[in-house]
């Protein structure tokens, strides 16, 4: 009897580590983390549609499997944009084998500007494995709200220059929001994080 | 060592200073990918006497701007300004976190290791302009700031 409950014990226990494993994925928000902002409590890029240098509609589930980190920037961006890309480069690499799993997305609030095939060289010239998406201004201006990034036009002379968040966001593969990484922030203190993420999904 | 060849150290380092009026270190360009019609460059200036940069001109490019990013509460701006101020022997950064250069209209692409010349339009305190010729060669796109890493590092 002190047997047979015993065993049911273990097996009720299978029952929820196999849960655990089919999921793959620890469903505690509680993760903490030394640098990022938990966004764990935050509903972000669920909606946005848009589109990779070959004109494949892309959304959060094309990256189903992987752990997408998205972030918002345009290429005449000489300063801060690239310094976040150079960031993610060597995050992924300081990641080891892990940061296969790290797919690094450069959304464009340029869409005017940065046409698919420059930005497409221009974001696989950090990494050959990042992805650039675009979309037409009104579908640029509604993911940007959906993740709640405040972007501007600035005019200076004949041209323009683009104030926007430099925050990147971390979902784990299930397509969960986790975090958002601050562009302050060092490679190797986003690496910490985004391994604390990848620990559990 | 003796306290004299500090001196003469020290001496010798005054007279190198004073000879010089602005003075360009590590100038570099960042490197475009084909159709990208912007770059940055970048570059130390220590200027003799209090002076301020007011403009650039470089042939790779239509239009040069001088340009200062901030960042207030993680959102990234970037907006032109009239001058640098380079007060005397104080080495200022033009680097992607403050001051940068903004070669607009790029005549075309800038390839690693090309040279890019720049002149450097510096006004002293009495309005005296001097042109101070620079090579910047390009670097990778994906270049860094060398201090990057403890950059964020410090501000925690």
């Amino acid at each position: 009897m002190n047997e047979l409950l015993t065993r049911r014990h273990v097996v009720a226990g299978l029952g929820v580590l196999s849960l655990g494993l089919l999921a793959g994925c620890d469903m505690g928000s509680g993760l903490s983390y030394k640098y990022a902002k938990d966004l764990s409590n935050e509903i972000m890029g669920r909606k946005f549609k848009l589109r990779d240098a070959e004109g494949n509609e892309m959304m959060l589930g094309s990256f189903r499997g992987m752990m997408p980190m998205i972030f918002f920037g345009f290429t005449q961006c000489p300063a801060v944009c690239p310094t976040a890309l150079a960031r993610a480069a060597q995050a992924k690499k300081l990641m080891g084998p892990d940061g296969d799993r790290l797919q690094v997305v450069f959304i464009t609030l340029d869409p005017e500007r940065d046409k698919p095939a420059m930005l497409d060289a221009y974001v696989k010239a950090f990494d050959p494995t990042f992805i650039a998406l675009s979309g037409t201004l009104e579908e640029t201006a509604a993911t940007a709200k959906e993740f709640k990034v405040f972007y501007e036009k600035i005019p200076t002379g004949d041209s323009y220059t683009i104030s926007h968040t430099g925050t990147s966001f971390v979902f784990d593969s299930r397509g969960v929001l986790r975090m958002g990484l601050s562009p302050s922030l060092s490679a190797k203190q986003c690496t910490e994080d985004l391994l604390t993420v990848m620990s559990v999904c | 060592m003796k306290p004299v060849k500090y001196l003469l150290l020290s001496l010798l380092g005054m007279s190198l200073h004073v000879s010089a009026q602005t003075v360009v270190d590590d100038a570099w360009v960042r490197a475009t990918v084909a159709g990208q019609p912007s770059s940055g460059a970048f570059m130390h200036i220590t200027a003799s006497t209090d002076s301020k940069l007011v403009e650039v001109k470089s042939p790779v490019a239509k239009t040069v701007q001088i340009h200062e990013s901030t960042m207030k509460n993680d959102v990234m701006s970037m907006q032109q300004v009239p001058s640098v101020a380079l007060p005397a022997g104080k080495t200022v950064a033009i680097d992607p976190e403050g001051y940068h250069v903004m070669l607009m209209d790029l005549k075309g692409q800038i390839k690693e290791g090309d040279n890019v010349p720049l002149t450097l339009i510096v006004e002293d305190s009495k309005g005296v302009k001097e042109a101070i010729e620079v090579t910047a060669k390009a670097r990778a796109l994906n270049s860094m700031q060398m201090d990057m890493h403890d950059h964020g590092a410090m501000q925690h």
